[in-house]
């Protein structure tokens, strides 16, 4: 090793606080890149894998009922490799030990064994034989929920009789990574499965002989999506199509691609930020340690040492901080990284492991943190190599101070020479100043952006549950019932109010933009399930016209007062122009209300209902349950406050989560600045300072100017904070709003004050444990020591 | 005797913008192998400035400066990097060793990058300070340090020897020992040596002696008769 290692290996270790402050910084950047870039990469790949050995299809559709022999015209359409007909029913299912009725979707096995498409995954047990009545295989998460193993049975409700199935095997399958039941907000294994049964079963069961109502199809490479699905849309059409879509809108994979869109906006927005101040603080602190070494520069160059090694010497400074940072930033990106896949391993479930890190992400964090710390460190070890050596031998010239405005403004305010003091040295480094205003003003953000989501979730949770849904549950029906039979359903037990709600599949048009939805239709003064409408007002959707959630209306680029085509579909398939009436505050689903009547009569059909809202005595619940599980046509309860609680309890156990990590990065930054800053002060001003204490000031005079200095920096970075972290708040938002959800932006002044407090108080802490240093500086010594 | 360095006519305006001021004004001067030489004047009389171009570490504005037949006035940074890496080695008056690194460290700083040094070890034997080696600079006094710098200075076998004030900082005493080494390795390794000093009491160790004056040469003095430091004091 050459003296001139040893000399780095030595300032390095000399200067560890100071490093590790800004080693930090730069290990969230890492460590957020890493986890958000690798999980982006690593999800993306697993799905990707999964997909295509399980051959997941690229079109769906529902319609009816459809002939059997309509697969030929629809293999046939340009550009289909593969097509699967199946049957797709909902049953309700009465589980061993579960007081609950549990929803489960059925599929068709085929007559062959296995499908052609979406191949299930056999973990346990077996696919049930192909001529088997009453076999069936479930989602493995699912039967690991209901403790359901190979050979157990259940009953289930199939078209309103009660038949006993055998489990022969669990499975899982590329439809269903994220599984949610109807009318559910968060995947709940326990009350929702899947069932994969025989086509023949099926068939029997549902009188689907030689029909089918559900169709996938893969397509060629190449082959035009939107042609297919208008083909397809064409071919369906007389059988109650109900719309096919691509794999945009399939349910499982929208909320992948939601999270995987979540993941590309923090590893676009957050990282550079992090990897942005490491640069500055480090080019802050490069500067100042070329400053003080300048003999030493001079010294090195009069030896013979040439200006590439100088400037490498001070570069590998900067690298070996980047070093630090990027292994602390793989530590903590790979433990939370682990904590992510853990939490994805909740919602997402694929049949391999996802949270094997792609060492490219590795690789790119950490060259990103070395090249933004060699950025940082560019200037100065420039500055230290161009040095011509006779000057860097001689003393720096004092830095120039000259008479402005601005003195003859603090002269006629009388301030006294400690505040001229800290002033003059803002101004003196304006650049710096301004940098340092502005890292602390990132700490801010940080926060002001991480507290609009918990104030986001209330509001999401009082406008969803509180003010919209106030139904304690919801009676789903399948197919949809005679509105006429509200009565009965007021008469099961515990029932006290029950009001009616159709849902029916149409696509809306305005231009060239349309929108596949469902359509919620209510009878006027409907209370247990209400329209809030953008002014916080609970309406009625008009006789005549469609209300549509803000998120909707901009997706179609309507106006209330326009006209939109409306066409239905699902038998009648007829278009009609229909105005917007008016618009919908709503954070979850793409709502589109009508007239219960009116949507009767362009069916032209009596009133039918899809679900009933229920007002229930929460006693009578469990007796509730046992009459469903043998009740014909239904296709489930939705208990609301059931899934009020488990969504808000996840959602709030991420919050916190995520609140305590950027609580700790918004720290972790503002002390890599505060301190760094202080540090530099002191070391440019030690002489200064001594020389102060000896003509008489006290130790918290001269403290104030230390101080001082930091603390107006991190006042005025408070406006600015606050106006970014709106900023990155509204990109959050908006990089998270998707056709499930949209996130609110809420920012309340508790947030912002919350986020200046955090901040002051960690820039006055980092700045007072300097000012220890300054209460051990010796007089004497401080005052021999060449500058 | 041949000369190791020789100006001609060499000028140093520096221009601070408001006003010029010429260090150096048409200095012709040569210093010879194996001489021990004193450049003696006041602060400011330009002698500091020569030394940093004879040196290479900074350069004339006119005139030409020879190193034996190598012209240094007209190499580019990158040539007078590899030439003071080779031939010159400097003392200066407040010693520049680097605080993080030992006695026999900052000798190995140069060492390190030269083409054919002595090892650090006898290097700082050379100047007494064998059994210092694995100090810091903070903990050695500064007639050490400024041993330990002329060790650095003499561990690449230069040539030549540029001292700038090298008692500048030291008391009587210590400054003393530090002449002594001086003397030392301009009689055992016949190194060309040139003391820049505003000291007049140490002109009488010197081979020659030349005054400064505001930038020129006033005269230039032969010792005909040499004493040993040990007898100097101030």
């Amino acid at each position: 090793m050459t003296a001139l290692d040893r000399k780095l290996i030595r300032d390095f270790r000399r200067l560890w606080a100071q490093a590790l402050a800004i080693a930090l910084v730069l290990a969230c950047g890492v460590a957020i890149l890493l986890t958000t870039f690798g999980t982006f990469v690593s999800l993306e790949q697993t799905r990707s894998a999964y997909y295509e050995r399980n051959r997941f299809a690229d079109v769906f559709a529902d319609a009816n009922r459809a002939p059997r022999w309509l697969m030929q015209d629809i293999r046939r359409i340009e550009g289909v490799r593969a097509a699967d007909a199946r049957v797709s029913q909902f049953a309700v299912l009465d589980v061993p030990g579960r007081t609950e009725t549990v929803t489960a979707r059925i599929l068709s096995l085929p007559a062959t064994g296995s499908p052609r498409l979406n191949l299930p995954l056999l973990r346990a047990g077996r696919l049930p034989s192909p001529g088997a009545a009453t076999e069936v295989a479930v989602n493995a998460p699912f039967a690991a929920a209901n403790d359901l193993r190979p050979g157990d049975t259940f009953h289930a409700n199939l078209n309103g009789y009660r038949r006993e199935l055998t489990l022969t095997g669990t499975v899982l399958s590329p439809e269903f990574i994220y599984t949610i039941g109807p009318g559910a907000l968060m995947p709940d294994n326990r009350t929702f499965g899947v069932l994969w049964m025989p086509a023949n079963a099926v068939a029997a069961a549902f009188d689907m002989d030689g029909a089918f109502n559900n169709v996938t199809l893969r397509l060629g490479r190449g082959a035009s999506p939107e042609e297919v699905i208008d083909r397809l849309d064409t071919l369906l059409e007389p059988y109650g199509g109900l719309g096919a879509h691509g794999r945009d809108m399939q349910q499982s994979n929208s909320f992948i691609e939601s999270e995987l869109d979540q993941l590309r906006t923090s590893a676009m927005i957050l990282p550079p930020i992090f990897y942005a101040i490491s640069a500055f603080l480090v080019a802050m602190v490069m500067s100042r340690i070329i400053a003080l070494e300048r003999s030493e520069i001079g010294l090195l160059k009069a030896v013979g040492y040439s200006d590439a090694e100088i400037c490498v010497h001070y570069l590998l400074l900067a690298v070996l901080i980047a070093t630090a940072g990027t292994l602390i930033g793989w530590g903590a990106g790979t433990w939370l990284a682990r904590a992510l896949a853990r939490l994805y391993a909740q919602f997402f479930d694929f049949p391999y492991l996802i949270y094997n890190l792609d060492l490219g992400a590795y690789a790119l964090s950490g060259l990103l943190a070395i090249a933004s710390a060699a950025l940082g460190a560019g200037r100065s070890a420039l500055r230290a190599a161009r040095l011509p050596p006779a000057v860097a031998m001689a003393p720096p010239a004092p830095p120039r101070f000259r008479r402005t405005w601005l003195d003859r403004g603090m002269a006629a305010l009388h301030l006294s020479q400690p505040v001229v003091m800290i002033l003059r040295s803002l101004l003196r480094w304006p650049l710096r100043s301004a940098l340092t205003a502005l890292g602390l003003a990132l700490a801010v953000a940080v926060l002001v952006a991480t507290s609009f989501f918990p104030a986001a979730l209330d509001e999401l949770v009082s406008t969803t549950f509180d003010r919209a849904n106030r139904q304690d549950a919801v009676l789903m029906f399948e197919p949809d019932i005679p509105e006429t039979a509200l009565a009965d359903v007021m008469r099961l037990p515990g029932v006290m109010r029950a009001e009616g709600q159709q849902f029916h599949a149409a696509v809306l048009r305005h231009g060239h933009r349309e929108k596949d939805v469902a359509i919620e239709a209510r009878r006027p003064g409907a209370d247990l399930a209400r329209i809030i409408a953008t002014d916080g007002r609970a309406v009625d959707p008009p006789p005549r016209g469609l209300m549509l959630s803000e998120r909707l209306a901009r997706h179609l680029d309507v106006r209330t007062g326009d006209l939109i085509e409306v066409t239905l579909l699902g038998g009648v398939n007829e278009t009609h122009l229909v105005p917007v009436s008016g618009l919908v505050t709503q954070y979850i689903g793409l709502g589109a209300y009508m007239d219960l009547g009116t949507l009767s009569r362009l069916l032209r059909q009596a009133p039918r209902i899809s679900v009933a809202n229920l007002e229930v005595d929460a006693r009578a619940l469990p007796r509730l349950h046992r009459v469903l599980k043998d009740t014909p046509e239904l296709g489930g309860l939705i208990d609301m406050a059931g899934m009020r609680r488990s969504f808000e309890a996840t959602i709030r156990e991420n919050i916190d989560i995520m609140t305590t990590i950027y609580l700790t990065v918004a720290v972790l930054i503002t002390v890599g600045v505060a301190y760094n800053g202080a540090r530099i002060q002191l070391s440019e001003r030690a002489r200064e300072l001594a020389s102060l204490r000896i003509l008489g000031f006290s130790r918290g005079e001269v403290s104030f100017i230390l101080v001082g200095e930091t603390m107006i920096l991190a006042l005025l970075a408070q406006p600015p904070g606050w106006l970014l972290g709106a900023g990155i708040a509204r990109a959050l938002a908006a990089g998270s709003t998707s056709d499930l959800y949209e996130i609110p932006l809420v920012l309340e002044p508790s947030g912002y004050a919350f986020a200046s407090l955090v901040v002051l108080a960690a820039a006055l802490l980092s700045s007072l444990v300097v000012r220890r240093r300054l209460d051990r500086l010796d007089l004497v010594q401080v005052m021999k020591t060449r500058e | 005797m041949s000369a190791v360095f020789r100006t001609h006519d060499l000028t140093k305006v520096y221009d601070t913008g408001e006003l010029q001021v010429r260090a150096l004004d048409g200095v012709n001067l040569a210093l010879y192998s194996g001489e021990l030489a004193v450049l003696l004047g006041p602060s400011g009389s330009g002698k500091s400035t020569l030394l940093n171009i004879l040196g290479g570490l900074d350069h004339a504005t006119s005139g030409q400066v020879w190193f034996r037949d190598l012209e240094i006035s007209a190499l580019g940074d990158r040539d007078l990097t590899r030439y003071r890496r080779d031939h010159v080695g400097f003392v200066f008056q407040f010693y520049n060793l680097v605080a993080s690194l030992s006695a026999r460290e900052n000798v190995q700083l140069v060492t390190d990058v030269a083409r054919d040094p002595m090892p650090a070890a006898e290097a700082l034997a050379q100047v007494g300070l064998e059994d210092r080696m694995d100090h810091f600079p903070a903990e050695m006094s500064g007639g050490e340090q400024q041993r330990v710098a002329i060790a650095r200075a003499i561990a690449k076998r230069p040539e030549v020897l540029l001292c700038d004030e090298p008692t500048g900082a030291l008391d009587s005493k210590t400054g003393v020992q530090v002449l002594e080494v001086l003397r030392d390795v301009n009689d055992r390794l016949g190194t060309s040596t040139a003391v820049i000093t505003h000291n007049a009491a140490i002109r009488r160790m010197a081979h020659r002696v030349v005054y400064f004056r505001d930038g020129r040469i006033e005269r230039v003095e032969e010792n005909a008769t040499r004493i040993a430091p040990s007898e100097i004091s101030w």
